[in-house]
C-alpha cells in the first residue's frame, strides 16, 4: 500500500515493456526511453509550472495579482511565455563566437537533464541507480559552470563577460561547502547510493512494527534534516545551492540592476528559453538532491514514494521563490568571502560533529545522543559561527547604529 | 545569533504576511485591472480641455470669443485659433478653427485659467489613442465643443459655480448695460432739451441710444 | 560559424595602467536597468573594482531655463512640474518663493498651510520611493519598491483630487495654490497620514536590520563631513554625513517656524546613513502633517497677486528644502513679463557631482547602489 505510486509506475513500465519481450535489443531501446523520457518531459513540465508559481507567489509577495491573463488564474502563461520565446527572433551579436554563443545553451542543458536522472524520484522510480550516484551528480552538475563561462565569453559583451567570470568563480566556491555538507550524510549512511540514503532515513525498528503511530513518525522522524548535524548540514546545504543555482540573493552571474543580465544580457528568442529552462532544471536537481540527503527523499508517512518526493521538491522551492522576493543580493568579494571564510569552515567541523554523534548513537543510544547532539553540537557550531563572524568582520557582528534627531 | 541571520528571517517574516494577506484584504491588492475595471476618475482629475456651448446648437451657443488669451498662454502653444468672419467679411465673435494638439498639450490647465469667458474646460477623459498619429491628435474645433450638460455630468460643483459666476457676470454686465444706456439717455437729453423739460418726459422708447453720436 | 577572430570585437579598450593590469572599460548607460533614467557612467574597471568613473549626462536636456526665458513668468510653472517629476509640488513651491521673493506677494496663512501639506507630502512621496529604488539597485526584486508604490498611490490619489494631476501637478500659484480643499480631502489626508507609520514600521522591519543590506551599504560610498561640504551637497545627502543643515530650519520660509519637528543626522556619511536619514525624515514629516493638518486655519487662498506680473528689474533666489536637497530658482528680471535670466539649482544635479569621489575604489555593485543612494532624477540633473 505505501509505495502504491512507485509500484503502479514501476509495473507500467513492465508492461510496455513485455510487448517487446521478443525483441532484446529492441527492449533494451524501450527501456532507456522508458527511464529518460518521461524524466526529461515531467521535469520540463516542472519548470513550466514553477515559472507560473513563481511568478504568481512573487507577485503576491509583492502585493500584485500576478499573472492572470492566460487561462484560468494565468495557468496557461508558461505556453504563452514558450510560444513567444519560439516566435522571436534569435538575435547572434554580429562579433560574437557563434558556434559557442549557440552551444552553450544546450552545454546547461545536458548536465541538468543528466543530474535529475540521478534524482531517486521513488522507491525503485531511477533512471540512472548507479552505486556511486551522488559523487557522479556533482561531477556533472559542475559542468553548467563551463556552459554559464561559455555563454559569457562567447557572446562579446562586457557585461556577458563579468557575470561569466563572475559564475566561474562562485560555483566553483560553493561547490566546496554543498559537497562537504553532503559528506556528513554520506558518511552515516555508509553509501554513495541515492537509494541507499533514503532508505537509511527511516527509523527501522518502527517502520516494520505495525502500530500506526510508530508507522507515521518512522517515516517523517527518520529524516536527516531532524538530527542536529543533519540541520545544520541541511542549512549550509541550501545556501550553498542557492548559490550553485545562481538564485536570490546570489544571482550576482544576472545581476540585473549592476550587469543587465550577465552571461544572458546577449541571449534572446528561443535560446534564452533553453538557457533558462537549463537553469531551472538544474535548480532542481540540486533541489532533489538536497531532498534527497536532508529530506528524507521518498520517505513520507501514509504513502511513501513520487507524491512525497514532489511535494518536498516544490516546497523547497517555494522557500527558495520566497527567499528570492525579499533578499537583495551580496556582492562579489562578500560571496567569495561567505563560501570561503564561513561555510567551508563550519561544514568541516560539522562533518566532525555527525561523527561525533553517530559515535554517541551507537554507544548510548538515540535519546542521549540526540541531546547531546543539539545542545553540544549546535551550541559548538554556534560558538563557531560567533567566533568566524568575528575574525572576519561580519556586518552581523556591528553594533546596531544610533542616529542623532537635532532641531 | 550568527548561525541564523536575524534580520533576514524577520524580513522573511514580512513578505510573508504580505503575501498572506493579499488575499483577503483589499489594501494588500490594490491593482486595479484596466480593461474590465477602471480606476475612479475624480471629477477634479484634468487631462485635455475642451470647449463649452449653452444650448443646442454648439456654434451658435459656443463661448469663446476667439480672444486668444489661452492661445498665449498656453506654455506649449499647443492651441491655434483663427477668428471667424461672416460672408461680408466682418469678424465674428467665435473662432472659425480651433485646433489643440493633443500630443503637445501637457494638461497644465493654464488656458482654463486666463479664459474670461469661461469657454474653456478641462476634461478627465483618459482613453485618447488614436490610430492616426497626424490628423487624429490634433482635436479640431468640433470634436472640441461640448455642451454644458456634458460639463455639469463631469464635475458638477464647479459646473454650477461656472454657470453661477455667468449668471452674476450677466446680470452684472446687464446692470451696467442699463445704467449705460440710462446715463448716455439722460446725456443725450440734456444735450438735446433745456434741463426743465426733463422731468415730464420718460426715456425715449422709440430711439435707440447711440453713444458715439451723442457725444 | 566563424574562425577564431584576431580583432578584439568593437568597444573593447584593453588598455595597461602602470601595474600592467587590464583595465575593462564599461560604459554604464544611458539605457541601463538601474541608472535610473538616462545617464551613463563611463567605467574603467580593474577586475570589478572601479578604478575610474565618469558621469555623463545631458540626454534628457529639455532646454527648461532658455524656454523659460522666453515666455512669461507664470507660464513657467507648469515647467517646473517636469523637472524632477517626482515631485511636483515642491518644484512649484520653490519657484512659487523666488517670484515671490521678486514682487513681494504676500501670501495668505491659509496657503501656507497647504503648501506645507502637500510639500511633505511629496517628501513622503520622493523619500519612499527612493529607498525601494535604492533596494532595488542592491538587488531585491522590487518587492520594497513595490511596497512603496503601494503606499505612494495614496498620496498620488490625494493630489490628483486635490490638483487635477497624480504628478504634473501645477497646483502652487505666485501669492497662494490654486485651489481651496475639495470637500472631505482633509479627513482622507489625514487618515493617509494617521496610517502611515503603521507602513514606516513594515518598511523598517523589513530593511533596516537586514544583514545583507547592512553588509552592502554599510561604508560603502563615504563622503565625510568635510567632503559634504566642499561638494556643496545638500538635502539628506549632506545630513547623513553630519552636517545639520536643513532649509527649513535654516531660512524658515514659509511657515515652518511654526512647527515641531527634528532633523535626522547620520555619522558614517556612508549608502547605510542616506537610506537611514531619508527613513527617520519620514517621520518627522508625518509630525509636520499632523501639526499642520490639526492647525489648518480657514481664510483666503490667493494674496494679492497683480493680474499681469510683471516685476521692477532686480534680481531674486528662492529657495526651499526639496525632498533632495536645496531646490533654488534664480530669477533677474529687466522689467518685462519675460525673465531676464532664469536659473535653477537643482540639488540632485549638484549631489551627483560626487559621484567619482565616492565610487573610486569600490565594485561595480557599489557603484551602482551609490548612485542610488545620491537619489537624482534626470528630468532635474538635465533639465
Ligand atoms: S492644458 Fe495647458 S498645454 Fe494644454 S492646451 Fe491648455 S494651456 Fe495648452
Ligand atoms: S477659449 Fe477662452 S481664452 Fe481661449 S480664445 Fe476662447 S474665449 Fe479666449
Ligand atoms: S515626459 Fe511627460 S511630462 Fe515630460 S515632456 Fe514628455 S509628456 Fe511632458
Amino acid at each position: 500500500m505505501n509505495n502504491f505510486f512507485d509500484l503502479k509506475l514501476v509495473e507500467l513500465g513492465r508492461w510496455i515493456e513485455a510487448f517487446f519481450a521478443d525483441f532484446p535489443s529492441l527492449k533494451l531501446v524501450v527501456h532507456l526511453l522508458l527511464c529518460t523520457l518521461p524524466l526529461a518531459l515531467s521535469f520540463m513540465g516542472a519548470f513550466a509550472f514553477t515559472t507560473w508559481l513563481e511568478r504568481k507567489g512573487l507577485a503576491r509577495i509583492q502585493n500584485r495579482p500576478g499573472p492572470n491573463r492566460v487561462g484560468i488564474f494565468g495557468l496557461l502563461q508558461p505556453i504563452a511565455d514558450g510560444i513567444k520565446m519560439l516566435i522571436k527572433e534569435d538575435i547572434v551579436p554580429e562579433r560574437s563566437d557563434k558556434l559557442f554563443h549557440f552551444l552553450a545553451p544546450i552545454m546547461l542543458m545536458i548536465p541538468a537533464l543528466i543530474g535529475v536522472g540521478f534524482l531517486p524520484l521513488g522507491d525503485g522510480l531511477h533512471a540512472l541507480p548507479l552505486d556511486s550516484a551522488i559523487i557522479f551528480f556533482f561531477a556533472i552538475s559542475s559542468l553548467n559552470t563551463i556552459a554559464v563561462f561559455m555563454a559569457g565569453w562567447s557572446s562579446r559583451n562586457k557585461y556577458s563577460l563579468l557575470g561569466g567570470m563572475r559564475a566561474v568563480a562562485q560555483m566553483i566556491s560553493y561547490e566546496i561547502p554543498l559537497v562537504l555538507s553532503a559528506v556528513a550524510v554520506i558518511m552515516i549512511a555508509g553509501s554513495l547510493n541515492a537509494q541507499e540514503v533514503v532508505a537509511s532515513q527511516q527509523i527501522s525498528s518502527w517502520v516494520g512494527s505495525g502500530n500506526i503511530l510508530q508507522e507515521f513518525f518512522g517515516r517523517i522522524l527518520g529524516w536527516n534534516v531532524f538530527k542536529p548535524w543533519g540541520f545544520a548540514g541541511f542549512i549550509f546545504f541550501f545556501v550553498a545551492a542557492l548559490a550553485e543555482a545562481n538564485r536570490s540573493p546570489f544571482d550576482l552571474p544576472e545581476a540585473d540592476s549592476e550587469i543587465i543580465a550577465g552571461h544572458l544580457t546577449e541571449y534572446s528568442g528561443f535560446k534564452y528559453a533553453i538557457f533558462f529552462m537549463g537553469e531551472y532544471i538544474s535548480a532542481f536537481a540540486i533541489a532533489g538532491i538536497g531532498v534527497t540527503l536532508f529530506l528524507g527523499g521518498w520517505n513520507g508517512p501514509v504513502f511513501s514514494g513520487l507524491p512525497w518526493f514532489v511535494l518536498k521538491l516544490f516546497s523547497l522551492f517555494a522557500v527558495m521563490i520566497w527567499i528570492r522576493g525579499t533578499l537583495p543580493r551580496l556582492r562579489v568579494d562578500q560571496l567569495m568571502g561567505y563560501a570561503w571564510k564561513f561555510l567551508f569552515p563550519l561544514a568541516i567541523l560539522n562533518i566532525f560533529l555527525a561523527g561525533f554523534y553517530h559515535f554517541i548513537e551507537r554507544q548510548w543510544g538515540t535519546a542521549i545522543a540526540m541531546l547531546a547532539g543539539w545542545i553540544l553540537g549546535f551550541g559548538a557550531l554556534q560558538l563557531a559561527a560567533t567566533a568566524l563572524s568575528r575574525l572576519n568582520q561580519s556586518p552581523i557582528m556591528r553594533s546596531k547604529r544610533v542616529y542623532q534627531l537635532v532641531e | 545569533m550568527s548561525l541564523l541571520a536575524k534580520g533576514i528571517l524577520k524580513g522573511m517574516a514580512v513578505t510573508a504576511k504580505n503575501f498572506f494577506q493579499s488575499y483577503y484584504r483589499k489594501e494588500r491588492l490594490p491593482t486595479v485591472q484596466y480593461p474590465e475595471e477602471k480606476s475612479t476618475i475624480t471629477p477634479f482629475t484634468r487631462n485635455f480641455p475642451f470647449l463649452l456651448y449653452d444650448g443646442d446648437d454648439a456654434v451658435d451657443g459656443m463661448r469663446c470669443t476667439a480672444c486668444t488669451l489661452c492661445e498665449r498662454a498656453c506654455p506649449p502653444q499647443c492651441i491655434y485659433i483663427i477668428k471667424d468672419k461672416d460672408e461680408k467679411g466682418k469678424p465674428i465673435l467665435r473662432p472659425r478653427i480651433f485646433d489643440i494638439d493633443t500630443s503637445v498639450c501637457m494638461s497644465c490647465q493654464l488656458c482654463v485659467e486666463v479664459c474670461p469667458y469661461e469657454a474653456i474646460r478641462m476634461d478627465s477623459a483618459f482613453e485618447l489613442s488614436n490610430e492616426n498619429r497626424f490628423e487624429g491628435l490634433l482635436i479640431n474645433r468640433g470634436d472640441l465643443l461640448k455642451s454644458n450638460d456634458y460639463y455639469h455630468a463631469l464635475n458638477p460643483v464647479e459646473a454650477r459655480e461656472t454657470d453661477d459666476r455667468i449668471a452674476a457676470k450677466n446680470a452684472l454686465a446687464e446692470a451696467k448695460k442699463k445704467a449705460r444706456q440710462k446715463k448716455t439717455r439722460l446725456a443725450a437729453a440734456k444735450a438735446k432739451r433745456p434741463p426743465s423739460r426733463l422731468k415730464k418726459s420718460p426715456p425715449a422708447r422709440e430711439k435707440p441710444p447711440q453713444p458715439e453720436k451723442s457725444e | 560559424m566563424s574562425p577564431v577572430q584576431t580583432m578584439p570585437p568593437r568597444g573593447y579598450h584593453l588598455s595597461k595602467d602602470e601595474l600592467g593590469a587590464d583595465i575593462l572599460e564599461v560604459a554604464m548607460g544611458p539605457h541601463h536597468p538601474s541608472t535610473h533614467g538616462v545617464f551613463r557612467m563611463d567605467l574603467k574597471l580593474d577586475g570589478e573594482t572601479v578604478v575610474d568613473l565618469k558621469p555623463v549626462f545631458g540626454y534628457l536636456h529639455r532646454n527648461h531655463e532658455k524656454i523659460a526665458e522666453d515666455i512669461s513668468y507664470p507660464m513657467s510653472m507648469p515647467f517646473t512640474d517636469r523637472l524632477d517629476y517626482l515631485c511636483g509640488m515642491t518644484n512649484n513651491w520653490a519657484y512659487a518663493l523666488s517670484a515671490e521673493k521678486l514682487i513681494e506677494i504676500e501670501v495668505p496663512e491659509r496657503a501656507e498651510y497647504l503648501r506645507v501639506i502637500v510639500g511633505e507630502l511629496t517628501r513622503l512621496v520622493n523619500h519612499c520611493l527612493l529607498i525601494g529604488f535604492f533596494i532595488n539597485d542592491l538587488g531585491a526584486l522590487g518587492t520594497p519598491l513595490l511596497y512603496a508604490l503601494r503606499e505612494r498611490e495614496k498620496i498620488l490619489d490625494l493630489f490628483e483630487v486635490l490638483s487635477g494631476a497624480r504628478m504634473m501637478v501645477n497646483y502652487i500659484r505666485f501669492g497662494g495654490v490654486r485651489c481651496d480643499l475639495p470637500e472631505g480631502w482633509l479627513g482622507e489626508c489625514q487618515r493617509i497620514v494617521d496610517a502611515f507609520p503603521a507602513f514606516l514600521d513594515e518598511y523598517e522591519t523589513l530593511l533596516t536590520e537586514n544583514e545583507i543590506i547592512i553588509a552592502r551599504a554599510q561604508n560603502v560610498g563615504v563622503v565625510t563631513r568635510e567632503e559634504a561640504i566642499d561638494f556643496s551637497l545638500t538635502g539628506p545627502m549632506l545630513r547623513a554625513s553630519g552636517v545639520n543643515y536643513d532649509i527649513r530650519k535654516v531660512d524658515r520660509y514659509g511657515i515652518y517656524d511654526r512647527f515641531d519637528f527634528k532633523i535626522p543626522i547620520g555619522g558614517h556619511g556612508d549608502c547605510y546613513d542616506r537610506f537611514m536619514v531619508r527613513m527617520l525624515e519620514m517621520r518627522e514629516s508625518v509630525k509636520i502633517l499632523k501639526q499642520a493638518i490639526r492647525d489648518l486655519p480657514d481664510g483666503n487662498i490667493m494674496g494679492k497677486a497683480p493680474k499681469i506680473f510683471r516685476p521692477a528689474p532686480g534680481e531674486a533666489y528662492g529657495r526651499i528644502e526639496a525632498p533632495k536637497g536645496e531646490l533654488g530658482f534664480y530669477l533677474i528680471s529687466d522689467g518685462t513679463p519675460i525673465p531676464y535670466r532664469f536659473k535653477v539649482r537643482p540639488p540632485s544635479f549638484v549631489n551627483l557631482t560626487a559621484l567619482r569621489h565616492m565610487c573610486l575604489g569600490h565594485k561595480v555593485a557599489d557603484a551602482v547602489i551609490i548612485l542610488g543612494s545620491i537619489d537624482i532624477v534626470l528630468g532635474e540633473v538635465d533639465r
